[in-house]
């Protein structure tokens, strides 16, 4: 059957509500996954706004503009935002965009649940936030204001923002769970014929390891939110001495989780560079099966390294030297992947549009998260850079840089397949620099800040670290008001612009490009056939 | 158009940059080291920086070469290879994985692991024993043994309020200044005991290049031998709530004879303050020194003003529990009463019995009854404190 019989098909079948009853009931994998890049996008700008507030406080030594309260309060949503409320949404929204695409099926396995899984977020980010705003109506003393990591015996302490914070992390926690169930059915059950799982594209092989570390440790970092509730408020002690407890329970718990979290963001982000390093260099991908192996082996060994993250609590030497030597051998599987990344560029015939320059630019700024990574698993080193300001520029190069910015590259890559229009290429390279400059500007600094001494989650600090706070707040507000322009730039492609072709980048593979641009609401609802 | 006011922006904000620089006091690394950890440390982390600046400058290179001349641009072909074929290929894929294994393992991985038995080593030699308990938001130090025994202050931060609030001009130490320091010989090997009160806090100071947790419940330890004599100064280092940046360390290091010649006087200084606790006070002086204890230890939650931040620091000023009694008829401390409350704490208050002397807490309940509008009229004495312990 032809392309556009097909089409026509599809579409007299298509009886959808219209208006918000569409939204709210949709079980369409396309609907689905634009809610999700919605939310994303949304929940971007409202964590950014927080951090601003923050870096204008650090703009000088002194207290300007907030009590240090309310500081504490702002960086933990910060980061709860970041990463449940933006980063895992969007990641999950271009699960549910492409894997189907991809394998060559109609739809998820589960698409009821699909909508579930989203509309589980937009109650789980009103209630994170709620307290804020309780707070000006002086019902309880604001949010979270514990740090996102929520470690006890200070969470015991908090107000109600702690309580609200750990059932939105339930919500957020079901969503994800959910998801994952959804994302490892479909890719085992309805991959079109002659897709064997090792022809499978990497981003779904990204994401289907994604989906079983969720599962494996989300209900680790519920089972101690909720330790932590029945701490708080129903007599336990599990992280009270006095009761026979342990505070560093709660740590070894949270991290759990944590660890395997960092590679739960950026899985899905390796899946896809390669298809966008390969479509740009008009060259397959270099070291397929080898990057398959490579996630699997990040998977595996990040559920054994977690307590890296609390090497001064005190642990015992076997337990010491075993989580350091272990944190460093992550970095080998990590190399393959590097190598691989490059040699796809390598003796390739490369052009610099939008997408490839986010991926490009993603590979060195990600480079060298992983590498400052490396440095904090000496443990005796360690003592030096813990919750330091080194540990914040280490993870906002491995999560903004790694994170945020491999999904702008996705969505400048998949942009003109999901509207159907071209972007303008050249406010997309403006985009980039911009980011990449103010990315840096905003960073760079707060490494020395942690060489010098300046610990982490603190409102007001010592004069000898007013310069490098000074750029670090300039640079960000160039980050924040730069992002501006991606919305501008995806609003305006979503409104309308040239007509984007099935394949409107030249080197691209898949099944997606195979499909119109945008393809149908209904697409291989016949499964094509793969060679 | 907008491109050209944008470069002109960008350019702007680089001059402002770079005169930020040439004023501008920088660290770019860490802090001079004083001990052996500080030392060993600091040679690690250049070690492995000079390491991963090489691994990143060399792929950075490669990837600058390809970009240039693998461009479509040039008239470039893409090859088609997804792997290595020939026999070097395959060698040159693996070298670099070699060579990462040898770095991580051997070149860094077997230093790295001396440096941990070296520092997890607190007890071998160990000269004399330091025990540092932290609470929201002070350190308290006691000295466990040798000719200090028996030593045990609280260290507070000595900035004045005016200063953060931009009221006035800040002082060099801003925030890194304190009421008590500790102080240690030189040249000894200190074990330091580390514990809490409330929540985690954690002890660093970076030219000692040791920071270790300090949990309620629990105790760690860690080990410093200062080796210069100076006056070095670190923070608290795990978000322990609102004072979490205002809680510093000042350790200052002094050759044996001064060190000597401080225990003494120390030692002097707080058996006159306890010796406090034997005489009668008049109520204008406990109303004074407690105004004064106060300020440092209990505004920053009930506010120089007594209002308090309800619902987590209740308001004092009318408060039920300042205004009622606190002895009953038998000469009994009352449950739960003004002096119950702030001798033995309750949830998040402190317990500050472990930190106050008698005339410390005697003065700052005496003052508390005759302020913020309350009028008890009554006093404390701080022998009836001492009394109950």
């Amino acid at each position: 059957m032809s392309t556009a019989t097909a089409a026509h098909h599809d579409d007299h079948h298509d009886h959808h509500p219209t208006g918000i009853m569409r939204w709210l009931t949709t079980t369409n994998h396309k609907d689905i996954g634009t809610m999700y890049l919605t939310f994303a996008l949304i929940m971007f700008l409202v964590g950014g706004i927080m951090i601003l507030g923050v870096r204008a406080e650090l703009f000088q030594p002194g207290l300007q503009l907030m009590r240090p309260e309310f500081f504490n309060q702002l960086i933990g949503v910060h980061a709860l935002v970041m990463i449940f409320a933006s980063l895992m949404p969007a990641a999950t929204g271009f699960a549910n965009w492409l894997i189907p695409l991809q394998i060559g099926a109609p739809d998820m396995a589960l698409p009821r649940l699909n909508n579930w899984s989203f509309w589980l977020l937009p109650p789980a980010a009103i209630l994170l936030t709620l307290p804020f705003t309780l707070a000006l109506f002086g019902v309880g003393d604001g949010a979270l204001a514990t740090g996102w990591t929520f470690y006890a015996p200070l969470s015991v302490q908090g107000g109600i923002g702690v309580d609200f914070a750990i059932f939105s992390v339930h919500l957020l926690g079901i969503s994800s769970v959910l998801g994952s169930i959804n994302i490892i059915v479909t890719i085992f059950n309805m991959r079109a014929p002659g897709m064997t799982l090792f022809k499978m594209p990497l981003f779904v092989w990204g994401w289907l390891i994604t989906a079983f570390l969720l599962i494996a440790t989300i209900p680790v970092l519920a089972g101690g939110v909720t330790m932590l509730l029945t701490d708080r408020h129903f007599g336990t002690h599990f992280f009270d001495a006095a009761g026979g407890g342990d505070p560093i329970l709660f740590q070894h718990l949270f991290w759990f989780f944590g660890h395997p979290e960092v590679y739960i963001l950026l899985l899905p982000v390796w899946g896809f560079i390669p298809h966008i390093l390969s479509a740009f260099s008009r060259k397959p991908i270099y070291g397929y099966k080898a990057q398959v192996y490579s996630f699997w082996a990040i998977g595996i060994l990040s559920v054994v390294v977690w307590a890296h993250h609390f090497l001064t609590v005190g642990l015992p030497v076997p337990a010491l030297l075993y989580f350091m030597y272990s944190t460093m051998s992550i970095s080998l599987p990590l190399a393959v992947l590097f190598f691989c990344w490059i040699a796809t560029m390598w003796k390739g015939s490369m052009s610099f549009e939008t997408p490839m320059l986010f991926a490009t630019g993603w590979v060195v700024l990600f480079g060298i998260g992983g590498l400052t990574g490396l440095v904090l698993a000496d443990v005796a080193a360690d003592a030096q850079y813990h919750h330091s300001y080194f540990v914040v520029a280490h993870f906002h190069y491995t999560l903004f840089a790694g994170g945020m910015m491999g999904m702008m590259a996705a969505v400048y890559f998949w942009l003109p397949k999901i509207t159907g229009h071209m972007y303008d290429d050249k406010l997309g390279k403006l985009h980039f620099w911009l980011t990449a400059i103010f990315f840096n500007l905003t960073f760079i600094p707060q490494f020395f800040l942690g060489l010098a001494g300046m610990p982490r989650r603190i409102p007001d600090y010592a004069l000898q670290f007013s310069e490098f706070n000074m750029i670090s707040t300039i640079g960000a507000f160039g980050l924040g008001l730069s992002q501006l322009l991606f919305v501008y730039i995806i609003i305006k492609c979503a409104r309308g612009g040239a007509k984007a072709a099935d394949k409107p980048w030249d080197g691209a593979q898949g099944l997606e490009w195979t499909l119109p641009s945008p393809p149908p609401y209904h697409s291989f609802t016949e499964q094509p056939i793969v060679k | 158009m907008a491109f050209q006011f944008l470069k002109k922006i960008g350019l702007g904000l680089m001059l402002a940059v770079w005169s930020l620089a040439a004023h501008a006091n920088y660290a770019w690394n860490f802090p001079k080291p004083v001990t052996p950890m500080a030392l060993d440390t600091l040679h690690v982390h250049n070690e492995f920086m000079a390491i991963i600046m090489a691994i990143f400058l060399i792929v950075l290179g490669i990837m600058i070469y390809s970009i240039i001349n693998h461009r479509k641009s040039k008239g470039a072909q893409a090859a088609t290879f997804t792997g290595p074929s020939t026999k070097s290929q395959v060698i040159w894929t693996l070298v670099p994985f070699a060579i990462l294994l040898y770095i991580d393992f051997i070149l860094m991985g077997i230093p790295a692991y001396h440096s941990v038995i070296i520092m997890e080593d607190t007890k071998n030699g160990a000269d004399m024993v330091l025990k540092v308990t932290g609470m929201q938001w002070r350190w308290q130090y006691e000295y466990m043994d040798g000719d200090a025994k028996g030593i045990k202050f609280v260290s507070n931060l000595a900035t004045p309020e005016d200063q953060i609030k931009n009221q006035a001009v800040k002082g060099e130490h801003y925030l890194l200044e304190v009421d008590n320091e500790v102080v240690l010989p030189v040249n000894k090997k200190v074990r330091v005991l580390l514990t809490s009160n409330d929540v985690i806090h954690t002890w660093w100071v970076p030219q000692f290049g040791t920071a270790r947790d300090a949990i309620p419940g629990f105790l760690r330890e860690t080990w410093v031998k200062i080796e210069e004599p100076g006056i070095y100064r670190g923070q608290c280092k795990e978000l322990c709530g609102k004072g979490h940046g205002f809680m510093p360390v000042v350790v200052r290091a002094v050759p044996e004879e001064e060190y000597k010649t401080w225990v003494a006087a120390k030692k002097t200084e707080l058996a006159a303050a306890s010796a406090g606790a034997d005489k009668e006070w008049s109520k204008d002086d406990l109303i004074a020194h407690g105004h004064e204890v106060y300020e440092k230890n209990c505004a920053v939650c009930h506010q120089a003003n007594g209002a308090g931040m309800p619902p987590a620091f209740p308001a004092l000023a009318g408060s039920k529990v300042i205004n009622g009694p606190i002895f009953d008829a038998g000469g009994k401390l009352i449950a739960d009463s003004h002096l119950d409350r702030v001798f033995n704490g309750k949830n998040v208050m402190p317990a500050w019995k472990s930190v106050l002397n008698d005339v410390d807490i005697a003065a700052v309940v005496t003052f508390e009854r005759n302020s913020f509008g309350n009028t008890m009229g009554d006093a404390v004495q701080p022998a009836q404190v001492k009394a109950l312990r």
